[in-house]
């Protein structure tokens, strides 16, 4: 579990967060929400520490992580996996280099043991004999998928995810949002995920948080979204006709299931 | 972003890559890989400079000395001394800066843009240590060698030149290699060769590093750092000479 109370993060002039208060719970995929720019990246950042909030605190497990130090910070984070928006693969490594880089840097296996490891968690992400394909050699789909076996091949407690449909057809989205869900109840991990795909949002959003400006504006889950009254929200979520659309039929479907 | 700005960041980031390595096996095969890409991989140009450094400096050196007073052991000498104090050290390195500073830039910014440092550092890895630590202790160790090479060679493209063409014999050209010389010349080139050394590996790395942008601001660092570090090694090239000599 993260828990995260007031976060602030202001750069030069520009206030991108603004006493953010949230929890992400374990073994759910928790969404972070919101229009570009509305701080959602900042906020990932500051959570995994890659940028020093200003004030407020994080907590994981109980532990507050702006309290650590450096290397208490370097313990922790071998505890979390993350995937990045474009994938962050090490461009002059194979797919099992990348995968393996981790179980290289922490563990002591023996190399059967770890290529055994590698083989495990790309069978897991449907990846298989694609170990000796370098990354220029795979497409916008299979990159995401190599990025989510690396963040996983150590077990994390943690999962990040910044937004991993950009980029993607639909069905390629369905199914990297398939995969991160599945892993994230199969470890028990705590997932969080930026995104504005609402596919995702409405399809894995187990604890959704809404950013507006910097602000937390409103949160909930994938079910509340659809009878949220918050403008911004609906305006957000619901931005084309035929979202609209589809909104006013899952509402008349759940009047009528309760009539 | 003002000079000192940035010199505090430098050394701030040359103090952060001072930490115990997470996985020393691991960090041995990133050394032993930077030394093949900046040791080898500059081998070929070394080569060619030096060798054609000596074979210039040997033809004007005797265009030069026109005087039937003065002996022609004063060539061999001269091309030995220039070429061990000045352009094998200093002219090696300002073209390293170019090969190896311009690629060791180049590579940090473009792991910066696509997150590959982010993500390093979320696994917790020390990304200064691993890949900026690596390449300096590479550059210690190959260019000071690439600069000896660069010394025999370029005093044997003098010799080379001088035999060719007919302005003294080799035999008198090795006589006047032996005569007059001080070995402190030597140990003075190799101080400018980890000097320099240094310098061409860690200002590229500070730019590369701390890159923010997209490949313009990749390419853009990439020629700034080979820039300042052509500028700093004169500038330490002077401070030594002034120094040790």
């Amino acid at each position: 579990m993260i828990e995260f109370k007031n976060i602030s993060k202001r750069f030069d002039d520009k206030q991108v967060l603004q006493d953010v208060s949230h929890v992400m719970y374990s073994g759910k995929t928790n969404l972070i929400i919101g229009t570009s720019g509305s701080g959602k990246t900042v906020l990932q950042k500051c959570l995994v520490g890659l940028y020093e909030v200003d004030a407020g605190e994080i907590i994981y497990d109980g532990l507050s992580f702006t309290k650590m130090n450096d290397e208490e910070k370097k313990m922790l984070r071998q505890q979390i996996g993350m995937l990045f928006q474009g994938s962050a693969l090490f461009d002059s490594m194979t797919v099992e280099g990348n995968v393996k880089f981790p179980l290289d840097m922490f563990t002591k296996d023996k190399e059967s043991e770890k290529i055994k490891k590698v083989n495990e968690v790309l069978e897991r992400v449907n990846l298989v004999g694609t170990n000796n394909k370098l990354p220029s050699q795979l497409s916008g789909g299979m990159k995401k998928r190599v990025g989510i076996a690396r963040a996983i091949v150590l077990n994390p407690k943690f999962l990040f995810c910044d937004e991993p449909n950009s980029g993607l057809d639909p069905q390629t989205s369905m199914l990297i949002d398939k995969l991160i869900h599945d892993v994230t109840i199969e470890f028990n991990m705590t997932t969080i995920i930026n995104t504005h795909d609402m596919n995702s949002v409405m399809e894995i959003g187990n604890n959704i948080i809404y950013l507006k400006d910097g602000k937390k504006e409103w949160s909930g889950n994938s079910k509340d979204i659809i009878f949220s009254e918050n403008k911004n929200l609906n305006d957000f979520i619901f931005a084309s006709e035929f979202l609209q659309d589809a909104k006013e039929m899952r509402m008349l479907e759940a009047k009528g299931k309760k009539g | 972003m003002s000079f000192f700005s940035h010199l505090g960041k430098y050394f701030i980031m040359l103090k952060g890559m001072i930490s115990k390595p997470e996985n020393s096996k691991l960090y041995w095969k990133e050394f032993m890989h930077q030394c093949s890409e900046i040791g080898i991989g500059s081998l070929g140009i070394v080569c060619i400079i030096s060798l054609f450094m000596g074979a210039v400096s040997a033809l004007q050196t005797a265009y030069q000395i026109t005087s039937p007073f003065v002996s022609k052991l004063i060539i061999a000498q001269i091309i030995r001394d220039t070429v061990i104090l000045e352009f094998a050290p200093t002219l090696i390195c300002i073209v390293l800066a170019g090969v190896v500073g311009s690629k060791i830039a180049s590579e940090l910014g473009n792991m910066r843009v696509s997150e590959q440092i982010d993500a390093i550092e979320i696994m917790g890895i020390n990304s200064k240590t691993y890949l900026i630590l690596p390449k300096i202790a590479a550059a210690l160790i190959t260019i000071p060698m690439l600069v000896v090479l660069a010394m025999v060679l370029g005093i044997y493209g003098g010799r080379l030149t001088v035999g060719l063409s007919g302005i003294i014999s080799t035999e008198t050209y090795d006589r006047g290699l032996k005569e007059l010389f001080l070995p402190y010349n030597v140990f003075f080139a190799m101080m400018k060769a980890y000097t320099f050394a240094f310098i061409v590996s860690s200002i590229p790395a500070y730019f590369g590093y701390y890159v923010k942008g997209g490949s313009l601001e990749i390419g853009r660092n990439s020629t700034k750092s080979v820039v300042v570090t052509c500028v700093v090694i004169l500038f330490a090239d002077y401070i030594l000479a002034a120094l040790l000599l």
